[in-house]
């Protein structure tokens, strides 16, 4: 996968994403063994704005999740090892077991925290940015919250503040239309959160793409005006869960009457994997350069998770460290 | 070297100088940066630092509250400031459920030295919204530190070890302590967050108070003088951690102890007082631990009834009568304190 500039960048993007479904796919296959007593909030079929986004980030960025981040890990770490051993609940995980899938994170990485109650890392953004201005540094802070997240009050405060400020912040919102099993007709009292945007002084970029280069270039574009412009960002990028709320299963249970199949099926067309594979492929990308890139990811997943199960456990005195400093 | 200084200057003072010392420290917060300056606990701060490291935010507690957060865990020193201990409630989700966990969840790697600075009120109509102190609900938390200096000297020595601490501390300051002055040890050392203080040597009984009610007890302990009645009176200023072996010391020489504590008895800090006082020198006691606190009801406004919901000196001084076996004592022509008589000190 030693290509040249651009085709080396795609399919780079293309690999984290890869990465991102293969292990999330390998957490399905293994989770039944009940070795990963861990619950898990799965990003199958809406891990492309995770991707996307962070492909177009640098070094220097700081980054906020949710209980949903295994995507946002995979995405900026690489690291499978940390990854697994976290959701065995080993001492070789991203922090020794403590963190679970809930709460995994990777600091070193600039990925500073998630957290497992709605919305509360959004705000953490908004210090992390008034701390880079500080310190002089280009680096932004990114924040990723649901589309459930705009029901909560703190969002509306840290947009707000984000906006007075003008703090070099970027809002992600994954929007698949659902908190939990509610649906955005059952929560909204306004006309979407992109109409109500524009009352708010930021740089806003709406789209539903499940192309992760595409949607690398869309933010790359947003950032660049940001530099230009001071403002914060809001990025509404609209994605499709194949997966329940919680747990390892397809979600295909319409009797459930949350969602319909027709709408399931659309978006299984436009599944981010093969679309950025066939984009991969158009931009002249070879087969067998692709084939490469996924073998080599499967070896290692499979390397890592054998390497987290034969892992101990975190030793019991490890109970007492890290709660003060 | 010593100076005489009010808690709010000495608030000031200490904040100043760990600005001056460490650029990292920045403090924030409604109206931090008005004509009033939090009854001037941050009087100069804005014209020596400059409104990049002190400013006033909107109404927003919560996302406020996580800004701190996400600024600690950048490399700065948030101190961030409200005029009410009641409004923290609003950030309380942020301080519960992130800033006590983030160094845990992050197995150390994380490190979070953060203040939170809020006000408890007391009198003239504060009722129930305005005089909370809360400090036991804070203190549940593992990962918190929670300090209530009761002196200037502590405002001093408290104020410069929460920002120097690389833990976040929630510092709940009386308003009714502001106007005090006192001698202050202005030498630039912290006091340690953790040992009660002892502020008066007594060999009858162990009076352990909490923030306000440590000037009621030192009020008791002059009434009680007069009678050759000795109390040793111990300021509980760290509520987490607390280190209850000055305590323990204490009531193993006098055999007797009262918590006198500015708060609800109820799942407060003063049962964690007495459990620990019963669990580690039971053996010691002549009389069981006795408590004092607020009556468990909302505070009222209506004077008389708030008069009702709060205990003072007086209070205090017929419990120790009561595990001393001593008759009550005609009280009448003592003063006690009141907000129409604002106490100045010294201490």
């Amino acid at each position: 996968m030693s290509q040249p500039g651009e085709l080396g960048a795609a399919t780079r993007a293309y690999q984290r994403l890869y990465l991102v479904r293969r292990c999330e796919e390998t957490i399905q296959k293994h989770y039944p063994e009940d070795e990963m007593k861990t619950p898990v909030h799965l990003s199958i079929g809406q891990e492309a704005p995770a991707v996307g986004v962070c492909e177009a980030l640098a070094p220097a960025d700081r980054i906020f999740g949710t209980y949903r981040s295994h995507a946002l890990y995979l995405a900026r770490t690489d690291d499978t090892d940390g990854f697994f051993g976290e959701l065995y609940g080993r001492v070789t995980g991203a922090a020794r077991g403590k963190a679970g899938s809930m709460h995994i994170a990777a600091p070193q990485h600039g990925l500073m925290m998630t957290s497992a109650v709605v919305a509360t890392t959004i705000p953490l953004a908004l210090g992390a940015a008034l701390a880079l201005e500080r310190q002089r540094s280009t680096g932004r802070a990114v924040t990723f919250f649901g589309d459930g997240a705009t029901g909560e009050g703190v969002f509306w405060e840290s947009l707000n503040f984000a906006c007075l400020k003008r703090l070099r912040v970027v809002f992600v919102c994954e929007d698949n239309g659902l908190a939990i099993h509610s649906r955005r007709e059952s929560r909204d009292g306004h006309a979407g959160l992109t109409r109500v945007l524009e009352g708010f002084d930021c740089i806003v970029r709406s789209s539903d793409s499940t192309d992760v280069i595409e949607l690398r270039d869309l933010v790359a574009g947003a950032i660049r005006e940001q530099d230009e412009l001071g403002k914060p960002i809001f990025l509404s990028l609209a994605c499709y869960r194949f997966v329940e709320h919680v747990g390892p299963a397809l979600d295909r249970r319409f009797d459930l009457g949350y969602r319909s199949d027709d709408e399931f099926e659309a978006w299984k067309l436009r599944d981010p994997v093969p679309t950025t594979r066939a984009r991969l492929l158009g931009l002249g990308v070879d087969e067998d350069i692709i084939g490469e890139v996924e073998r080599a990811v499967d070896a290692r997943i499979a390397a890592s998770v054998a390497r987290a199960r034969l892992a101990p456990p975190p030793p019991s005195s490890d109970l007492y460290q890290g709660v003060y400093a | 070297m010593s100076t005489k200084l009010t808690y709010r200057e000495a608030i000031a003072r200490a904040t100043a100088l760990e600005m001056e010392r460490d650029p990292r420290v920045f403090l924030f917060g409604l109206d931090v940066d008005d004509h009033k300056r939090i009854y001037g606990s941050t009087n100069g701060l804005l014209e020596r630092f400059g409104p990049e490291r002190i400013f006033g935010t909107p109404l927003s507690e919560d996302a406020m509250t996580g800004l701190a957060l996400g600024a600690a865990l950048s490399g700065l020193r948030p101190i961030h400031v409200h005029i009410r201990a009641d409004f923290l409630l609003l950030g309380m989700n942020q301080l519960a459920n992130l800033i006590s966990s983030a160094r845990y969840l992050s197995a150390g790697q994380l490190e979070v030295p953060l203040v939170i600075r809020a006000v408890v009120g007391r009198g003239w109509g504060q009722s129930s919204q305005h005089s909370k102190s809360m400090h036991s609900i804070f203190a549940h938390f593992p990962g918190l530190k929670v300090v209530m200096p009761a002196t200037p000297n502590e405002a001093f020595g408290l104020t410069l070890a929460a920002i120097r601490d690389d833990n976040p501390v929630v510092v709940l300051e009386h308003r009714w302590l502001y106007d005090i002055e006192g001698s202050v040890e202005d030498d630039g050392r912290a006091i340690p967050i953790g040992p009660p203080t002892t502020l008066r040597r007594g060999t009858d009984v162990t009076v352990v108070a909490t923030s306000w009610m440590t000037v009621e007890a030192m009020r008791a302990a002059e009434i009680l003088a007069r009678r050759g009645v000795e109390i040793e009176v111990l300021n509980a200023h760290s509520v987490s951690p607390f280190d209850d072996e000055p305590v323990l010391e204490s009531v193993s020489r006098t055999g007797h102890c009262i918590v006198a504590d500015n708060d609800w008895l109820h799942c407060g800090f003063s049962a964690e007082i007495a459990a620990r006082v019963m669990e580690k020198c039971f053996h010691e006691l002549k009389s069981p631990v006795a408590r004092i606190g607020w009556e468990f009801v909302p505070c009222p406004t209506a004077r008389n009834l708030e008069d009702r919901f709060y205990h003072n000196a007086e209070t205090i001084i017929r419990h120790v009568e009561t595990v001393l076996g001593l008759s009550h004592a005609e009280l009448d022509h003592e003063e006690f304190y009141s907000y129409e008589n604002r106490f100045k000190g010294p201490f």
